[in-house]
C-alpha cells in the first residue's frame, strides 16, 4: 500500500490489520509516534490524518491510503513549531515519552480553537496520559504557543501587507 | 527508596555492607582516583572514583587499543570547544539530564550552551557513592554527586589552567582565571577547545580550589532543560525506539497468574501467522519473534499454552484482607519501641483505625523492553535502566561472563518510577534468555497489559492503629502495626535494609515518624507476609503508604483532641525541626485559616523522605461522591537548591503521582489474575484533575535531600484530610471513596 506521511510517499508492505502506528515505527522507521496502551487510552501514538488528530494505535493503516498523515517529525523545522518553542519555553518535558502525542493534540485543539480557555484545554487534553504529571505547565504551553501563533499569524500579515 | 536518608552515615554504613556484597561479584568500589586521559580526539577527560585495578586496565587500554577506549570519565572536553557530561544516572523525566551537568559545568566556567550529555555506559566508576553500584534510585543522584561531580569540573579546570599557563611560558597560575570556557592572563586568552589535549598530557593537581556558593553561576539559578528539544520532536531515543541491524522483535507469553510454569504450548498457530519467524521457550514463558511488533502480538495471541498454574491460583485480595487483618491484631518484629505500650493503652480511651493501601503498578508511558545482542565477544543491551550495576551482573552470571562483556547502552527511560530499578533484572533477562535461546538480536516489547499484569508492584500494606490521648489532647501512647510483604528479602540488598525481621522499607516514615519524639509510650512493628505476587518500590516506596497512614492518623487525633489540625501538628513537631519550616511555609503560602470558596474545604500533611521535608495543604469540594481538588499548597525544604526548575516540576510531578493513586488507582485480584489491565481500568491522573500546583521553597543550607519521590507521600492524607473537612468523613483505604 501507498501512505503519505510527512509529504513524502512510502511503499509499504504491511498485514490489512496493522495499526499505522506500528507501520509507522516498525515498517518506514519513525518513532517519535510513541506506543502507550494499544488501545485509544492514552493518546502517545497521537497522529493527524488530513489534519485532524486520530490514536494511530487503533487505526489500520490500510484505511488510510490517499490521506495525509503528519506524525511529530512532520510538524515544524527542528523545533521551531509555536507548540514546540512553548513547549521548551515552559520546560513542559520530562521523561518526555508521551510529549509527541500531547504536542499533536495540543496542535490540533489551537488549530479549532486559537485561543483556548484552561477548561479547554483540559477537555481536549484529557485523552493524553502523562505518568511525570507534566499537565500544568502544558496547560501554561499551551497558552503560550496561542500567543506565538497569533503573534506569527501578526507578523505573516505584517509582512504581506508591507510587501 | 532506601530509609532514613535523613541520616546519610546510617546509610553509609549500611551500604558498606551492600558494597562489600557487591564487591565479591565483582562490583564497583568507593576508592577516590582522579585521572586524565588524552584518548585519540576525546581531548580532556576527567575520571574520578576509580578503582586501582579498573585504573591499570584503563591505562592498558589506553595502550593497546585507543579507539575503544570507554569514555571512563564525567566530562570530556573537545577540541571543537564541546563539554560533554557523561551521566552516571539515568533520565526518567526528574531532571539529571540538566541538573547534574549544571554542577559539572558550573565549577568548570565553561559555556553552558555548548555542554552536551550522554548517558554513561555501565562501569565501576560510574558507581552510586553511598551504595556502590550504579544505579538511579531513592532521590538521591544529586545530593550523591554532587561533591563528586564538582570535583570532576574543578580538575577538569585546573588543567586547562595549567596547560594554558605552560602554553603562555608562565612561572605559575596565580594570574590565570576563566571565563566561559576560556582561560584568560592578562591580554592573552584561550578556548578551553584549543587547551583540551594538552591539558589531557598533564599530570592531576594534587587539590584543586571548589568555588564559594557565592561564586556560583548555574547552581541554584532556574535552567531549563536540556532534553527538551530532543523530546518535542520525536527524536530522543528510548529503548522501545532502538534499531539494530537483523532485528527481531519478541512479545512474550508470560505466567497468567504469579509462579504458574508452562506445562506445555503449540506454536503452530502461531508460526503461521505472516511475519512470525520463530517461537522459543524462556524461563519467563514463551516468546514469539517477528518482523516486527505487530506480528509478533498476532502471533502470540494465536499461541496456545497450558499452564500450570499452582497456588497463585487460589489468591485473591479478599483472601489477602482477611489475612492481613488477622496478622495486625497480633504484635510483629518490633521496627520502634519505647515503653509499656499495651499498659499504656488500657490505661485511656483508644482511638483504633485500620487503614489499608492495594498493590499498584508503576506504569510508565513507555512500556517495559529490552534489546539484547548475544555476539562473541559478549553482550550488548540497550535499554532504559535505573539498575546499570546490578543488570550487568547478573547478565554477565548467567551468560558467564566478565562484567566488562556485558555492555549497556542507556536509552533515555520513558518513565521509571522504580519499575526499571528490577533486583532480578527481570525484563533485560529475558530479553538476553530470548536472543540467547534464538541465536538473534532481539528486542522484547510489553503491551500495556503485560505491564500491569507483570508484577512487581507497591505492596498491599494494612496499618493498626491505635492511640490514646494526654490531657492536653497530645498522643499519650501510640502502637502501629504494619502488614505488607517484604521488598527487600530475596534480593541482593537484603542484607543490609532487613534488620531483625524489619524490612526498613516497610516501615520508614512510621518508626522514624518525628511525631513519636512527642509521644512517651509508642511501637511501630511488621508482618511481612509472602506471596507469588513479585513486589517493588514504587515512587516513595514505604513512604507511599506510610505517608497517608501517619498523617491521617495525626489528623484523627487531632479530631479527637478538638484542636485545630495544624495547630496540633505545630504542637507535636520542634520548632526549628525541618518538617516545621516546611508546615509552616505551606500554611502560610495557603493562607490556613481563612475562609474558601463555598463548599470548599482544605486538608493538611507534613512528611520526610529521601531527606526532604514536604508539606502539602489540598483545598477539594465534593458533590456527587466526586472529589475535586482545586489547589495545593506545597513547601519543600530540600537543603541547598541546584534547579528550582526541576524542583517545582518534580513536586508537581509527585503530586500528579501520587494524586492518581489517591483518587482512582487500585489492583485486585480474583482466583490469582489481576483484574484491571490498562488504562481503562487502571485509572491514573488526567489533565482535567490536575489542581493548581503552587511550590514554595524553604531557604535552606541544611544536609541536601532529593526531590524524585519526596512529593508524592503528603497528597493522599492531605486531600483525604480535606474530604473529611468537608464531609465528616474519615476515609481510610486508599483509593479514596466516599460512602
Amino acid at each position: 500500500m501507498k501512505l503519505h506521511v510527512n509529504g513524502q510517499e512510502h511503499e509499504v508492505d504491511a498485514p490489512a490489520d496493522m495499526p499505522l502506528l506500528w507501520v509507522l515505527r516498525d515498517l518506514i522507521g519513525l518513532t517519535g509516534t510513541k506506543f502507550g496502551c494499544g488501545m485509544a487510552q492514552c493518546g502517545a501514538c497521537t497522529v493527524h490524518v488530513d489534519g485532524v488528530a486520530m490514536r494511530s494505535c487503533i487505526t489500520p493503516a490500510v484505511a488510510l491510503a490517499g490521506k495525509q498523515i503528519t506524525t511529530i517529525e512532520g510538524i515544524g523545522h527542528d523545533g521551531d513549531h509555536p507548540v514546540q518553542r512553548a513547549w521548551i519555553e515552559a520546560d513542559v518535558v520530562q521523561c518526555g515519552y508521551c510529549q509527541s502525542g500531547q504536542i499533536m493534540a495540543a496542535v490540533a485543539l489551537l488549530k479549532q480553537k486559537p485561543q483556548p480557555t484552561d477548561a479547554d484545554i483540559d477537555a481536549a487534553m484529557s485523552g493524553n496520559i502523562c505518568r511525570c504529571g507534566t499537565y500544568q505547565r502544558i496547560r501554561t504551553a499551551v497558552h503560550r504557543a496561542a500567543e506565538l501563533t497569533r503573534t506569527a499569524v501578526a507578523t505573516a500579515e505584517e509582512t504581506r501587507h508591507v510587501a | 527508596m532506601w530509609r532514613n536518608l535523613q541520616d546519610l552515615s546510617g546509610v553509609a554504613d549500611e551500604s558498606a555492607r551492600t558494597v562489600s556484597l557487591l564487591r565479591e561479584s565483582g562490583g564497583g568500589s568507593r576508592r577516590a582516583f582522579l585521572k586524565t586521559g588524552a584518548a585519540a580526539s576525546v581531548g580532556l577527560v576527567v575520571a574520578c572514583f576509580m578503582p586501582p585495578g579498573m585504573r591499570r586496565a584503563f591505562a592498558e587500554d589506553v595502550a593497546k587499543k585507543p579507539a575503544q577506549i570507554p569514555p571512563n570519565a564525567f566530562v570530556r572536553v573537545a577540541p571543537d570547544n564541546s563539554v560533554t557530561v557523561l551521566l552516571k544516572h539515568s533520565e526518567m523525566g526528574q531532571g539529571v539530564w540538566t541538573s547534574i551537568p549544571m554542577v559539572v559545568a558550573d565549577e568548570l566556567d565553561c559555556d553552558w550552551a555548548k555542554v552536551k550529555v550522554e548517558h554513561a555506559p555501565a562501569a565501576p566508576e560510574y558507581a552510586h557513592t553511598v551504595f556502590g553500584v550504579q544505579m538511579t534510585g531513592g532521590s538521591t543522584s544529586t545530593w550523591e554527586s554532587f561533591a563528586q561531580l564538582r570535583q570532576a569540573g574543578a580538575t577538569a579546570r585546573a588543567l586547562l589552567i595549567a596547560a594554558a599557563a605552560k602554553k603562555w611560558h608562565l612561572a605559575g597560575t596565580a594570574d590565570c582565571r576563566t571565563e566561559n570556557g576560556f582561560v584568560i592572563c592578562a591580554d592573552k586568552k584561550a578556548s578551553y577547545g584549543e587547551l583540551a589535549e594538552a591539558a589531557a598530557r598533564l599530570p592531576m593537581p594534587a587539590d584543586v580550589a571548589l568555588k564559594k556558593p557565592e561564586e556560583f553561576r548555574l547552581i541554584g539559578k532556574p535552567t531549563r532543560r536540556l532534553d527538551s528539544k530532543a523530546k518535542v520532536t520525536g527524536t530522543a531515543e528510548f529503548g522501545i525506539d532502538v534499531k539494530r541491524p537483523d532485528l527481531l522483535v519478541a512479545t512474550v507469553a508470560r505466567a497468567p497468574v504469579f509462579g504458574a510454569k508452562v506445562k506445555s504450548f503449540d506454536a503452530t498457530k502461531a508460526k503461521a501467522v505472516p511475519g512470525v519467524v520463530d517461537v522459543v521457550q524462556v524461563p519467563s514463558g514463551v516468546a514469539v519473534l517477528g518482523k516486527h511488533f505487530w506480528a509478533a502480538k498476532q502471533g502470540r495471541d494465536a499461541l496456545v499454552v497450558d499452564w500450570n498454574l499452582g497456588d497463585g491460583a487460589r489468591i485473591s485480595t479478599e483472601g489477602l484482607r482477611a489475612e492481613y487483618r488477622k496478622l495486625a491484631q497480633a504484635k510483629g518484629a518490633v521496627a520502634k519501641i519505647a515503653g509499656d505500650v499495651d499498659a499504656a493503652l488500657k490505661a485511656g480511651k483508644v482511638i483504633d483505625a485500620e487503614y489499608e493501601v492495594p498493590f499498584l503498578a508503576h506504569a510508565p508511558m513507555e512500556p517495559e523492553n529490552c534489546t539484547a545482542e548475544v555476539n562473541a565477544d559478549g553482550c550488548d543491551i540497550w535499554t532504559g535502566t535505573q539498575f546499570q550495576g546490578v543488570d550487568q551482573m547478573t547478565v554477565a552470571k548467567r551468560l558467564e561472563l566478565k562484567p566488562e562483556q556485558v555492555r549497556i547502552h542507556t536509552t533515555f527511560l520513558g518513565g521509571g518510577f522504580g519499575r526499571r530499578a528490577n533486583p532480578q533484572s527481570d525484563f533485560i533477562m529475558e530479553a538476553v534468555e530470548i536472543a540467547k535461546a534464538a541465536k538473534q538480536p532481539i528486542k522484547v516489547v510489553w503491551t500495556r497489559e503485560d505491564d500491569i499484569h507483570g508484577g512487581y508492584y507497591r505492596p498491599m500494606w494494612l496499618s493498626h492503629l491505635r492511640a490514646t490521648l494526654a490531657k492536653d489532647g497530645k498522643p499519650a501512647a501510640w502502637a502501629h502495626t504494619i502488614v505488607g510483604q517484604s521488598i527487600f528479602a530475596g534480593t541482593l540488598f537484603a542484607g543490609a535494609f532487613i534488620k531483625d525481621g524489619v524490612d526498613g522499607a516497610s516501615v520508614e516514615g512510621a518508626a522514624d515518624s518525628p511525631y513519636l519524639e512527642a509521644v512517651p509510650v509508642h511501637r511501630v512493628d511488621l508482618h511481612s507476609p509472602t506471596s507469588p505476587i513479585s513486589v517493588l518500590w514504587w515512587r516513595s516506596v514505604g513512604h507511599s503508604h506510610t505517608g497517608f497512614v501517619v498523617e491521617s492518623f495525626v489528623d484523627e487525633l487531632a479530631h479527637a483532641a478538638k484542636q485545630d489540625p495544624l495547630k496540633y501538628r505545630q504542637a507535636l513537631l520542634p520548632e526549628k525541626s525541618r518538617e516545621r519550616l516546611a508546615l509552616d511555609l505551606a500554611a502560610e503560602k495557603f493562607g490556613w485559616g481563612k475562609p474558601l470558596a463555598k463548599g470548599h474545604a482544605a486538608g493538611i500533611a507534613v512528611h520526610a523522605s529521601f531527606g526532604s521535608y514536604v508539606a502539602q495543604i489540598a483545598e477539594v469540594s465534593v458533590s456527587d461522591k466526586k472529589i475535586t481538588v482545586h489547589r495545593v499548597v506545597c513547601a519543600i525544604d530540600c537543603g541547598p537548591v541546584v534547579n528550582p526548575l526541576t524542583i517545582e516540576a518534580q513536586m508537581q510531578s509527585g503530586i500528579a503521582f501520587g494524586l492518581g493513586a489517591a483518587l482512582h488507582s487500585e489492583l485486585t485480584l480474583k482466583d490469582g489474575r489481576i483484574e484491571q489491565s490498562n488504562f481503562h481500568n487502571y485509572v491514573v491522573l488526567r489533565a482535567n484533575e490536575m489542581p493548581r500546583v503552587e511550590v514554595h521553597i524553604v531557604p535552606s543550607t541544611d544536609k541536601m535531600g532529593g526531590v524524585g519521590e519526596p512529593g508524592t507521600p503528603p497528597i493522599a492524607p492531605a486531600v483525604a484530610n480535606a474530604v473529611f473537612a468537608a464531609t465528616g468523613q474519615r476515609l481510610r483505604r486508599l483509593p479514596l471513596r466516599l460512602a
